[in-house]
């Protein structure tokens, strides 16, 4: 199969999914510039223009709200924020109003079919209001769908399912993800909304991660390898609803659970999964759950406090050889080294 | 700073045309210091920029070179008591409001010495001390908190302002319209500054705003006091400053300054956009603007009053001198250490 970065895929399944229906419009700060959301609306908006793609003053709750209104007249808009975190301006809208629509109404009032792009920011220097990763919070209410594509083909996958679904769906999208490439899919298949994947085979300890700890997870399973551990990767990639089939099957096997998640451990997803766990699983356990993410304090700029802030591969490695009471040998060089560059 | 408001306040004549009528009743030492604000500003700034590329900075940065007269002309009329927000473009104000060059710069260097101990970057500075309280980088919100602040101080029966800068997209954000209205309702001492630089990150004003938009007509369809300012004239906008001073601290409400600039950087980072070869604005467009620049015309003012080109050339090397010592102290200062990122969050 083909490769193409996550920047490219989410590009072609909104293109593709733009073709197939043409009450797709895409709108939010910057989606028509030439930089437009790392790249990812570009094509869209070279090929079905300004009546489709278009850029919106700043006003994302008023946006939210539009957005519903022409959902309920039967278009499909997706509101792209360039920072997840200019989302907590939509919430009225988002949970008080698409979230409860089909619900409270009891299904007189149709549906009102919102696709949202949240950027989550990261490193850096982003600090402490650029960089939130919203998935819990917004998990919390029924009547939102919320994904977090980490590989590409679900990139496009997912963003095909929530333009093609009835339900108000939030994807996340964290920035360290769109340069990385993979295999994806020429045709026009939706990822389901609520499986999730068990990208990396193992026996020894399942990670659980969501969005980029994936990528982390992966790296870290890795390293282990060479210690002789297999570690089993399971990409939640739709944080409501979940896949608790999916989580209890690779625990099941395993025996040892390491959550990892975006986004701050307490009240988080990482602590959704390990009660889950806890609930339906518990007597398959060898080990305490093992629940990584971000420190808990608000993300600060200052560089070395920011390298202690988020966690990493051999944060991850790490809890594994101490869920298996194991030293370890040759961790040492399995994080990236930060290449990033700014102005940002 | 409050010695001159005072002064100011009693009885200086505000002239409602242009900085250079202003300028013939302007004594010469405010003159003065609105003419170092500005440099200083710009070549701070400049300074930055210029180190930015080492990318030792970890910290996006928008900055405000062009922009210095709002700055400078605002906060040089305010008295020691009155306090300063700002949004993200906040270097200029929070240097004009008299926040330390080493707080500044160590902020952006992610350093100890920085005014918010390296945690929050060049969008979250402050310095409570100098009466700049904090700038923050989502739109509007700062908007509201003056308006807060200036609720406390009509609370407290005391003739302190509280001043919001921000710019002009963000009087499209709900946040804006709701914190004015309270404020008019009740006649709250608030000033809000905006800043139209034309642009919000890269969208003109025509995509955001309707043809022939006259923000002050709106705000005074609020019932509050607004006017347009020239922007790039820190004398002007220093004696409408004033003028809106008086009326704040009589308790006549808030006051609406539309403050025409521009932005000479690319919106975030150090570069000009037509080196970056973005295409949203032309460098003809850019040269126009640079041609009004603030600091070349406070300058001339200065020069027309009589101060040598000396005396002028000496302070300026002075600030050059300080700008310099900042960025090697800076430079110099410790990292936080990493058991301090637990530390402050209740
Ligand atoms: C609530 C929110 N939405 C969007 C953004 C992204 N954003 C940061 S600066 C900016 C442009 C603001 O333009 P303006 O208010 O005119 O100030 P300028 O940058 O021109 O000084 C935008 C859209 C944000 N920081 N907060």
């Amino acid at each position: 199969m083909r490769e193409l970065t996550y920047v490219d895929a989410l590009s072609e399944g909104l293109v593709q999914a733009m073709e197939a229906d043409d009450g797709i419009f895409v709108t939010g700060i910057a989606v028509d510039y030439p930089s437009g959301i790392f790249g990812s609306t570009v094509e869209a908006a070279r090929r079905f223009g300004p009546s489709r793609v278009f850029d919106a003053p700043a006003m994302e709750n008023a946006l939210t709200g539009i957005a519903i209104g022409a959902a309920a007249m039967g278009k499909r808009p997706v509101v792209v924020h360039p920072r997840n975190d200019f989302m907590f301006l939509a919430f009225d809208q988002m949970i008080n109003l698409a979230a409860k629509w089909k619900y409270m109404y009891g299904s007189h009032a149709g549906s009102v079919p919102i696709v949202v792009r949240g950027v989550i920011g990261r490193g850096w220097g982003q600090g402490a209001t650029h960089s939130q990763s919203l998935q819990s919070v917004l998990a919390h209410f029924p009547g939102l769908q919320v994904v977090m594509p980490a590989l590409p083909q679900d990139a496009k996958g997912l963003t095909i399912a929530a333009l093609t679904g009835d339900a108000p769906t939030v994807i996340l999208e964290h920035r360290s993800l769109y340069p990385i490439a993979g295999p994806v899919d020429q045709a026009f298949a939706p990822t389901p909304i609520g499986k999730a994947a068990v990208v990396r085979d193992g026996t020894d300890v399942s990670v659980v991660a969501s969005s980029y700890m994936v990528v982390e997870a992966m790296r870290a399973a890795e390293s282990l390898e060479q210690d002789g551990v297999s570690v089993e990767v399971v990409d939640l990639r739709s944080i409501r609803p979940l896949d608790e089939e999916t989580i209890l099957a690779s625990v099941r096997k395993t025996g040892c659970l390491i959550v990892a998640d975006t986004s701050w451990v307490l009240y988080g997803v990482a602590s959704e999964v390990a009660a889950l766990v806890a609930e339906k699983a518990f007597h398959s356990l060898k080990a305490p759950v093992y629940r990584i993410g971000l420190a808990d304090s608000p993300a600060p700029v200052s560089q070395p406090l920011e390298d202690a802030f988020y966690p990493k591969a051999s944060t991850i490695a790490k809890a594994a050889l101490t869920l298996l009471g194991r030293t370890h040998s040759h961790l040492g060089d399995i994080d990236l080294a930060d290449e990033f560059k700014g102005p940002y | 700073m409050a010695k001159r408001a005072l002064h100011a306040q009693s009885g200086f004549p505000i002239d409602k045309g242009t900085g250079d009528s202003v300028m013939k009743e302007l004594p010469g030492e405010i003159l003065r210091d609105l003419y170092r604000a500005v440099f200083r500003i710009r070549r701070t700034e400049e300074t930055l920029a210029s180190l930015y590329p080492e990318q030792e900075m970890r910290t996006p940065t928008h900055f405000g070179i062009g922009q210095e007269a709002v700055a400078a002309g605002v906060c040089g009329a305010l008295g020691d008591d009155d306090v300063v927000y700002s949004h993200h473009r906040c270097h200029n104000h929070y240097l004009a409001r008299g926040g330390s060059l080493l707080g500044l710069v160590a902020e952006l260097y992610g350093r100890i010495d920085g005014c918010a101990n390296g945690r929050g970057g060049s969008v979250h500075l402050t310095s409570r001390e100098t009466g700049f309280v904090v700038s923050s980088a989502i739109l509007g919100q700062t908007i509201a908190a003056a308006t807060g602040s200036a609720l406390a101080f009509q609370l407290d029966k005391t003739p302190r302002v509280a001043v919001t800068f921000f710019g002009e997209a963000t009087c499209e954000e709900g946040v804006f319209y709701e914190s004015l209205n309270f404020a008019a309702v009740r006649r709250l001492p608030v000033l809000l500054v905006c800043e139209n630089n034309l642009y919000s990150t890269e969208s003109p004003l025509s995509v955001r705003q309707p043809a022939g938009t006259d923000l002050c007509e709106r705000v005074r369809a609020f019932k509050v006091t607004a006017e347009r300012v020239d922007g790039n004239d820190v004398v002007a906008v220093y004696g409408r400053t004033l003028a809106a001073l008086d009326q704040l601290r009589a308790g006549e409400g808030p006051v609406f300054l539309e403050c025409m600039t521009y932005r000479w950087r690319e919106h975030v980072g150090p570069n000009f956009d037509h080196e970056a070869g973005r295409s949203y604005r032309d460098k003809a467009e850019l040269d126009r603007w640079m041609d009004r620049c603030p600091v070349k015309r406070a300058r001339a003012l200065i020069v027309a009053s009589g101060t040598g080109e000396s005396e002028v050339l000496s302070w300026e090397s002075a600030i050059e001198d300080e700008i310099q010592t900042a960025v090697a102290a800076a430079k110099g200062s410790p990292w936080p250490e990493t058991r301090t990122l637990f530390d402050n969050i209740y």
